[in-house]
Formats: C-alpha cells, structure tokens, sequence
C-alpha cells in the first residue's frame, strides 16, 4: 500500500520537475519531448488530426509574432499569406503532375517562398502607415487576395482546387504531416529566439517603443521593418502550404480567412504579445480547444462562447497575456525589489555628488 | 575655428504658424553654443530641421562641409549629430543596455543585423564605460520604463554618447531635473567638451547656459535675433524685449534673464 501511495506522486513530481525547467528557461526541452512522441502514443487519427492543426496554428502564431509582436506593428492580413502558400501548393501540384506522395512535402518550403515574395509589396505599401491605420490597412489587403482567388479562373473561383489524393495507408496518414508540422513550429521557435538575439530584433523592439528615436539614432526602421514583415511571412506560407496537402481540397473562402488572421494574433496575446513562449501557449490552448470541440460536440461555434469567456478572464486579470503573469510572478518580483534598492542607493549617491 | 554645423535662412511654417523665419545659426567645431530664447521662438523647430525630423520651406543645413538640408534623421545621425529630446524618449520596455546598444550600430550596414548577435563584448564594455560615466551603470540590467525622470535624462545622454557623434544637441538638459543633477549634468558637458565634443544646448535655465557656453545665440519669433559671447548677449537691450515683449512667453522675463 505503502509502494502505491508513493506512486500516486510521480505524477506530481513530473508536473515540479516540468515547472522547475519552465521556470529556469528550458521550458522548450520538456516541450520538446512531449510533441516528439505524441503521434506514436495517441493513435487515435482524431486526435492526430486535432494536433495537426495546434502544431499549425503554433507556427503561424510564433511567426507573426515574430514581426507583429516584436515590433508592435499589429497585422491583421496575414491569412494572404496563409492562402498565397495554400494556392502555390495547390497550383503547383497540379500543374507540374506531382505523384501523389511524400514528394509533394518538397513544395512545402517553396509556399512559404511565394508569401514572402508577395509579403515585399504588401509590406512596402502598408509600412508605410502606422498602428491603428496600419491594422486596417492590412485587413484591407487582404480582402483583395480573397477576392483575387474567388474571382480569378486559374484559382478556380469559389469551386476551388483539388490537389492529387495521397495514397499512403489510412493508419499512417496523419504522423507525416504532424511531423512537418512539428518541423515548420521548430523553424518558426527557432527563426523567432534567434531574431530576437541579434540586432536586427533590438531594431525591431526599437521600433516598437518609439520608431522616431530609433530612427534618429542610426536606425532604417523601412528596411528593417520589411525585411521582418517579409520573413514573418515564411513560416505562415509554409503552413498554408502544407494544410493544403492534408486537406486535399481548398476553398478560397477557408485559405483566406479572416478567422485565421484573428486567430493567431489572439492566440499571440492570450499568451503573450511579444514573448517567444506566449504564442506557442496561446495556440495550444486555443486550437487544441476549438478542434476538440467541434469534433466532441459537433458544434462549429461552441469555442466561441469559450473563447470569449477565456478572454475575459486574461484581459481582467492579466492583460499582458499568460505567459508574462507568471514570468513576473515567478522572477520579476525578487528583481523589482533589488531595482528598487539600487533606485534608491542611485537617488542618495546623487545628493552626495 | 572651423565651422562644424552652418544653417542658413531656415524657415518653417506649420500651417499658419511661421515657426521659423531666416533664420540662421553657426555652430564652431569644439564650442559649446547656447540657443535661448522665448517659449515658442522655434529652438525645437530648428533642432528638428537640423537633425532631419522636420523639412525646412527654406534654407540649407550644413554639417562639417556636406549638405543635410533634407536628410533622414538617420543618416544625419550617421554622419556625427546625436540629439536629445525636451521630453525624454528612451525605449521603456528594453533594458537600459539594451537601449545603449541600439544605437551603437553606426559601422554596420543594416542587413549584418540579421546575422549577428545583440552586441559584442566591446560594444557592451564601451556601453557600460559610458553607463558609468553618466553614474547608472548599475542600472544596466533593469528595464529602462523602470528609471526616474533625471535617470532617462542620463541615459538619452548616454545612448548618444555611445556612438561618438561629433556634434550633440542637448534639448532641455536641465529641464525638470534637480540642482545636484544639473550641476552634475554641467560637469560632464565640460569634461567631454575638453574632450573635443561640440556641443548645442537648449536652455531655459540662464545660469546653466551662461555659466557652461562659449557663445549664445538668442532666438525671437523663429529668427536669430543675437549672436554672441554670454556677457555681451546678457547686456544686450534687444535681448530683454525679446523676453519682456514676447507675445508667446508665459515665463516672467526677469527669472529667466537672472536664472
């Protein structure tokens, strides 16, 4: 008896041992882990699926982050991206007769290619304008790319395209896509921990607590904010690209979504604007939750009434996302304390001078 | 002595209002050059023009011999002019060194920025040596939206320092700040003017500019009305009705004359 009481608290040592690395900045080694071996213990293609579509929407999330988050320069037109990969994928494999199968995940990279091509023109256009004006702008984009699809004949107007079916066995079918899923979420961590590292992202979070400083000290905040615009535009092409193969059918309507754009940049804030953790969280909790719910109840628009309710709560209690509560939570607390004695000591020597 | 910055019948208009009308301004190479004048008399104006924030309708801004009439701030920045702001601007949400070195970045192309990490030792060290020069280098690590007032004056003055600028315009430098931190503020001026560093220094507070400039320019109604040593331009009667009759002054003349 003695033995299985002790057992009941592996549990619980797991969750600290999790927490602990959380809490010293690793959180991504147990993250790691856990999506690495999903697919092999959950067998369920239901739920596969539902991973599938977190693992996507993570990466979106973390790439517009990438560039929105860091620089403060809310976008809200980046589902043209999402289509522009979605459509290449699609157009592509028509066109060049690809054999239906795992080389088709080679047209993959080339969708996130095209929406960072077409991210330069949008981005010259829209950069040009700031904040609130910049937000509508973007929207305004966009829309034009969904009327572009339901209207052009080479996108095959409302009917769509349908992409050659991939025949592998039924029982496989989900664990290659979750594992390129899984791959583009560890290029966009990746992409976004490094930029935040270098320069170039310092210039991006210049720019977002004021552009007209960093520009009076050296900074080519045009330059510098395309070149982020355009590359946060990679890793959402690419996830357009590839949702296009899984679901075998697009639809302009579903590719260029204005959900999606609201999407990821909620999931982004949920978790926390401008944090490398908070959008992963964010997309994980919000898309694991909407896909659950829809195939549990069958219901389309239950998450709505979750989300809203979600989203109360974290814009009450705390309004700069999850992930920032708990890091002031856990760190910041000790730090301000010691700030405030150094502030003081500052203040004294000061007198004395 | 060379003549490092030259504007000559710069002027602006905002609308209807003419902030700047011919006016002109020379700025010698290893000089501490005081602009004064009235509220409203355009000094900010002209610091905007000439360090690329604002336009000019008219005029030519020289710098060490190159023409920066319509330059962006960032080049003008590039070429060896740092500023400061009358109300402070720091990067809050970034930490203080964080802030340091964003604008120590004038060698690079800007695509390198991509490639390579925040900062190298030596910029960070140089970084920290102007922190302490400024007395908040123990600072460094907190978030720059976490100082007081009189610390963000130090560390604007800081982060324009670090990257050797050949002229800086200091907007304001003693305004709002406290007696101890204005003289502090003084002392460093003239170290690094000692140094070779120019400086151009809005000021309000007479005793500050009299005391710190080697020659002081007044400003009225967005033209240069005096030129001179601080003595002279301190004696002269034009200077006096610039306060005394100046429509758009709200600050009684004679503190402002007597600091």
């Amino acid at each position: 008896m003695l033995q299985m009481k002790k057992l009941w608290r592996l549990p619980a040592i797991a969750i600290f041992a999790v927490l602990r690395l959380i809490k010293q900045n690793k959180w991504w080694l147990p993250a790691i882990a856990i999506f690495a071996v999903f697919p092999l213990i959950e067998k369920n293609p239901e739920y596969q699926t539902i991973a599938f579509y977190t693992l996507i929407f993570m990466a979106a999330s973390t790439s517009w982050n990438m560039f929105s988050g860091y620089s403060g320069y809310v976008a809200l037109g980046s589902g043209a991206f999402y289509g522009t990969g979605a459509y290449t994928m699609a157009l592509a494999s028509i066109h060049w007769h690809m054999a239906a199968g795992a080389a088709m995940f080679w047209l993959v990279p080339l969708g996130g290619l095209l929406a960072t091509l077409i991210a330069i023109p949008i981005g010259w256009i829209a950069l040009r304008v700031r904040r609130h004006t910049f937000v509508v702008i973007t929207i305004a984009i966009f829309f034009v790319f969904q009327l572009f699809a339901i209207n052009m004949s080479f996108t095959g107007g409302t009917a769509g395209l349908n992409l050659p079916f991939i025949t592998w066995n039924n029982s496989y079918y989900d664990i290659p896509f979750y594992y390129i899923a899984f791959a583009i979420v560890l290029f966009a961590v990746v992409l976004s921990a490094s930029v935040r590292r270098s320069r170039f992202g310092l210039q991006l979070l210049a720019i977002r607590d004021d552009e007209d400083r960093a520009l009076g000290l050296g900074v080519k905040v045009s330059a510098v904010k395309l070149t982020g615009f355009a590359m946060s535009a990679f890793a959402i092409g690419m996830c357009g690209a590839l949702y296009a193969m899984f679901q075998g059918q697009i639809y302009p309507q579903f590719v260029f979504d204005p959900l999606f754009d609201i999407s990821i940049a909620l999931m982004a804030f949920l978790g926390g604007f401008g944090t490398l953790l908070g959008p992963l969280l964010g997309a994980l909790v919000l898309e694991s939750m909407q896909q659950y719910l829809t195939v549990t109840y069958s219901s389309g628009s239950l998450y709505l009434i979750l989300f809203g309710a979600l989203f109360l709560i974290v814009i009450l209690f705390m309004p700069q996302g999850v992930v920032v509560y708990l890091r002031d939570r856990w760190t910041k607390k000790e730090e301000r304390e010691r700030a405030a004695v150094i502030a003081n000591e500052v203040a004294f020597a000061g007198d004395s001078a | 002595m060379t003549t490092l910055i030259n504007a000559q019948g710069v002027s602006k208009a905002f609308g209807g209002v003419q902030a700047l009308n011919d006016c002109s301004l020379e700025v010698e190479k290893g000089s501490i050059t005081g602009l004064i004048g009235p509220n409203g008399s355009g000094k900010t104006t002209l610091f905007n023009v000439m360090t690329g924030y604002v336009k000019p309708d008219a005029g030519t801004v020289f710098f060490d011999g190159s023409n920066i009439t319509n330059a962006r701030p960032d080049a003008v920045f590039e070429l060896g002019i740092g500023r400061t702001f009358q109300l402070t601007r720091i990067f809050s949400r970034i930490s203080v060194l964080e802030n340091m070195l964003v604008a120590t970045q004038r060698d690079d192309s800007w695509l390198r920025g991509l490639t390579r990490s925040m900062s190298s030792k030596e910029e960070v060290a140089s970084a920290m040596e102007w922190l302490d020069f400024v007395g908040i280098s123990q600072l460094a690590r907190l978030q720059a939206g976490a100082l007081s007032y009189g610390q963000r004056k130090l560390l604007e003055l800081a982060y324009v320092l670090v990257a050797d600028p050949a002229v800086i315009l200091l907007d304001e430098p003693a305004g709002g700040v406290n007696l101890t931190l204005i003289n502090g503020i003084a002392e460093k001026i003239r170290t690094l003017n000692a140094a070779g560093k120019t400086f151009l220094i809005v000021e309000h507070n007479m005793e500050f500019v009299m005391s710190l400039c080697t020659s002081v320019t007044v400003m009225h109604q967005g033209t240069d009305l005096v030129t001179g040593p601080p003595d002279s331009v301190r004696a002269n009667p034009l200077v006096l009705d610039a306060y005394l009759g100046g429509g758009d002054d709200d600050e009684p003349a004679e503190d402002v004359i007597n600091g």
